[in-house]
């Protein structure tokens, strides 16, 4: 991380592009809770690379005054994996939804966790396809009635925590949209966080799935004495639960995929063309 | 008459040291001076089914993996029935295991009986070493300097001294056997020659040592035949020279993270094969959209669907042309030797760096997998471009990553440079990268990104030519046939035919002023490709608008010159 030297403030993280979510989506408190971790972190904007799949949610890069990438619907994970290799030096976020993360991009999501790259990915959940106007998504309960499940859905959710807990990553929690101050605090500790962060976010879709209040109702915070370092106590908080937990389920120290790689790198060598076609002849 | 040049192939059962056997005397002839050309097969399959593997030595440049075997040697029974028909009337010769083959008489042939079976298991107690007893019997026969192949197993088993030990002993019964109990009756020599310092290089090596000159030092893929080899090089050489190598979980992550890389500022390739390069396809359009580059290599292979792995298909043009949804630029170049696909490797890399578009590198199963002699490459004439970034005044008065240019190529700014935030966006866009009006940016950008062919186009030079210079038949190629088409274009002329071939290496854009000089000056075009719809002829004839003659062949095996050369001559004697 690089810190900058005249301090920022959450404005110059700001691009001069509006969001286009509808008012009250619960993106925007990501969005703002993003601005301000950033400033808390003092990190120079062009240090930082936002990556993004496709959906409403994955529109945050362009209304982030830092470098960014809006791929392709599921495939930021992949992308920044790359941007992580090859530049260690950057900081690097991956923001979606939970279609673009947990159903088109699943297969990318384990391997990333288990690579442990140094990087923060931030799943705005809000149960349902926002951009493609109101499908069911991978985390919607049983039952929900929507424009692809016009009977009530019948597949098991998703549940994303547990499978981060699964897939090895080594920093895992849950923030909402409705509790701005705790999502920023959430995103400043899965930056500083060395290895996989991963953050979901219950963010509500106003416009075709508005749990506000089934969410106001019934968010708690972890109880204060789960360690999070103890990794069985996480994987059962993980477990449905009658209350949605907020806060850290786990944290744990592991070494980093990008600097294992480079563990080759005091033996780094110009490539020598020459000497190279010389083990053909 | 002695000979020296000689098309020897190999058969037997996969997993039998076929291949290693033909590999090993490859070698020691490069080494002796000799200029070779193989060409293999083998079953899909770990162990069991049919391999087998041509090699072509001479003393004269070899351009292709010829067209009769003069030297047929069968493992097996097998090997024996399925490749008889090639062997040579007039010269033959067949080296056999008389405990399995009972050949019938051929006139002039010459046969070797030899019992590799019995001396590997009863003489040496070491049945694996049947492949190295068959390799000291052919030096033994040919005249092969032997110390090069003892150098060779030396070096491949020095870390394992028993192994290393018995297969000493199997070079050496095998060498005994042809001095005692063979009598030289065919013509046939390897006697050594000058020794020029010449490389064996596999096409996939070519690929991989081109890649890393032209600056690439990111590099992921998914294991797929014929591309793996690629990856597993560039897995052992990237982290020493401060790059990194990813096996990704599958082609669609591989290319996003060459993406990734790119973007960042690092060069970066992929390689795969047809099912591969389908899955990577949305990605090549985001590659054309947001302008990063990218160098996708595509080892063909016969397909449909998952298809015949080990077999070459000329198959995937049309895909790398016209794959994609939308339209984007993309750059497609396909090498036509081992030692072009070094250069043209580079070429790809420049270009993409350059244009900031994706390149499609079409190599094939017969160019990875096929050794050639190569003098070392000229390195000095190696050039190395890279992509053009904003400068300090383009940065300080509100940089356009998309700027609108003649050329249509904008300044690329990489992460880390202060002032040169943008998005790279799937998305259409403006020239700030900013997706809110795309009807009006599509307009002026669709064209933005195409100009950047156009500018290519214009600076594309002419691709090599063969044959007569006042040809009135004119043969047009693309990627790994080139050899054999050269080869079948000069033995016309050698006949008093009046024919040329132009082999362009550029397939998109296509380098159409030089095209359109060559055909315009021929009486009649002839396209021949392995595969079976006549995928460059339609694009020619889309292009051109002439009707070609077409030749085409599926199947999963490579031209010969020979084959070619008749259809030529029919064509030309008007049939
Ligand atoms: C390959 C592909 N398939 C489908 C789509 C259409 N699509 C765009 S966004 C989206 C779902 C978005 O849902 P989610 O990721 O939960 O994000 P949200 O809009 O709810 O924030 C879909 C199916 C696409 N762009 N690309
Ligand atoms: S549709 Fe839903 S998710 Fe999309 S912007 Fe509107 S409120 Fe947000």
């Amino acid at each position: 991380m690089v810190v900058s030297a005249i301090p920022l403030t959450a404005k110059d993280y700001k691009s001069e592009v509006k969001p286009t979510w509808c008012p009250g989506c619960g993106d925007f408190a990501v969005l703002s809770a993003t601005y301000k971790a950033l400033a808390d972190l003092q990190l120079r904007p062009e240090k930082v690379v936002v990556v993004s799949g496709i959906g409403c949610s994955s529109r945050i890069p362009y209304f982030c005054n830092t470098y960014g990438t809006h791929t392709l619907h599921g495939r930021a994970l992949p992308v920044a994996t790359g941007i992580k290799m090859a530049r260690p030096d950057l900081t690097v976020v991956v923001m979606g939804g939970d279609g673009d993360l947990f159903s088109i991009g699943a297969g990318h999501f384990p391997h990333a966790a288990r690579r442990n790259l140094d990087i923060l990915t931030v799943c705005m959940d809000n149960q349902t396809y926002g951009l493609t106007k109101a499908q069911y998504s991978p985390t919607s309960f049983v039952g929900h009635k929507s424009k692809s499940s016009p009977y009530g859905t019948v597949e098991m959710p998703m549940n994303p925590v547990l499978m981060a807990l699964a897939s090895g990553a080594s920093w895992v929690a849950r923030g909402y949209s409705g509790r701005p101050k705790q999502l920023q605090e959430l995103i400043v500790e899965g930056i500083r966080h060395k290895g996989f962060a991963f953050l979901h976010v219950q963010s509500p879709c106003t416009e075709f799935h508005n749990t506000y209040n089934y969410y106001d109702a019934r968010v708690q915070d972890i109880p204060k004495d789960h360690d999070p370092t103890d990794y069985m106590a996480a994987i059962r908080l993980a477990m449905p639960q009658e209350k949605t937990l907020l806060g850290v389920f786990y944290r744990s120290e592991r070494p980093v995929y990008e600097e294992r790689l480079r563990a080759f790198e005091q033996i780094k060598v110009e490539f020598d063309p020459d000497e190279f076609l010389s083990r053909y002849g | 008459m002695p000979k020296s040049e000689i098309v020897i192939r190999l058969g037997g059962e996969g997993g039998e040291g076929v291949i290693s056997t033909g590999d090993i005397f490859t070698l020691a002839s490069a080494r002796t001076g000799y200029h070779v050309f193989t060409f293999r097969t083998y079953p899909a399959e770990i162990k069991g089914g049919h391999a087998w593997y041509q090699v072509r030595v001479g003393p004269r440049p070899v351009l292709s993996m010829g067209d009769q075997v003069d030297v047929l040697v069968a493992f097996n029974l097998e090997a024996y029935e399925k490749h008889k028909h090639l062997l040579n009337t007039e010269e033959g010769v067949l080296i056999y295991d008389p405990d399995e083959v009972t050949p019938e008489p051929r006139p002039r042939t010459v046969f070797y009986p030899i019992p590799f079976n019995r001396i590997a298991r009863q003489d040496l107690n070491f049945v694996r070493g049947k492949n190295v007893v068959v390799t000291g019997v052919l030096a033994g026969l040919f005249g092969l300097d032997p110390t090069s192949l003892t150098q060779f197993i030396t070096q491949r088993y020095k870390r394992r001294a028993e192994l290393l030990d018995q297969n000493l002993k199997a070079l050496e019964a095998g060498l005994n056997y042809a001095q005692k109990n063979l009598t030289k009756a065919d013509p046939y020599y390897l006697t050594p020659t000058e020794r020029v310092g010449r490389l064996v290089m596999s096409g996939n090596d070519a690929i991989v040592a081109g890649a890393l000159t032209a600056g690439c030092r990111f590099y992921a893929g998914y294991p797929i035949t014929p591309a793996s080899e690629i990856l597993e090089l560039m897995a052992q050489t990237l982290p020493r020279l401060g790059g990194t190598s990813l096996q990704a979980e599958d082609e669609i992550a591989a290319i996003g993270a060459v993406l990734g890389a790119s973007f960042a500022g690092v060069k970066a390739m992929t390689a795969t094969s047809g099912p591969g390069l389908s899955l990577m396809t949305e990605f090549m359009g985001w590659s054309g959209m947001a302008e990063v580059p990218c160098v996708i290599v595509d080892a063909q292979r016969a397909g449909p669907s998952t298809g015949m792995p080990t077999k070459l298909e000329q198959g995937d043009l049309n895909h790398a042309l016209f794959g994609g949804h939308g339209e984007f630029p993309r750059i497609v170049i396909a090498p036509g030797s081992v030692e072009d696909a070094f250069w043209q490797i580079i070429n790809a890399f420049n270009l993409a760096e350059k244009y900031q578009t994706p390149v499609i590198f079409l190599s094939d199963q017969s160019l990875s997998h096929r050794t050639e002699s190569l003098l070392k490459p000229d390195l000095s004439k190696v050039k190395v471009v890279d992509r053009i970034q904003p400068t300090a005044d383009d940065l300080a008065n509100g940089y356009e990553r998309f700027a609108i240019t003649e050329t249509g190529i904008s300044p690329m700014s990489i992460p880390g440079t202060p002032g040169g935030m943008y998005v790279a966006p799937g998305l259409e866009h403006d020239e700030k990268g900013h997706v809110d009006n795309p009807l009006a940016s599509h307009e002026k950008m669709v064209p933005k990104r195409f100009r950047k062919l156009e500018t290519l186009q214009k600076e594309l030079e002419a691709p090599p030519r063969y044959g007569a210079p006042d040809a009135r038949i004119g043969v047009i190629g693309w990627g790994s046939t080139e050899g054999a088409i050269r080869e079948a274009v000069e033995r016309c002329v050698a006949k008093g035919m009046k024919v040329a071939a132009l082999h362009p290496k550029v397939l998109n854009p296509l380098p159409e002023k030089h095209l359109e000089q060559f055909i315009s000056s021929m009486d009649m075009v002839i396209v021949p490709e392995i595969n079976y719809t006549g995928q460059f002829a339609r694009y020619l004839r889309s292009v051109f608008g002439i009707p070609v003659v077409r030749i085409n062949k599926w199947g999963g095996l490579p031209f010969t010159a020979g084959e070619i050369q008749r259809k030529i001559e029919e064509v030309v004697n008007g049939r």
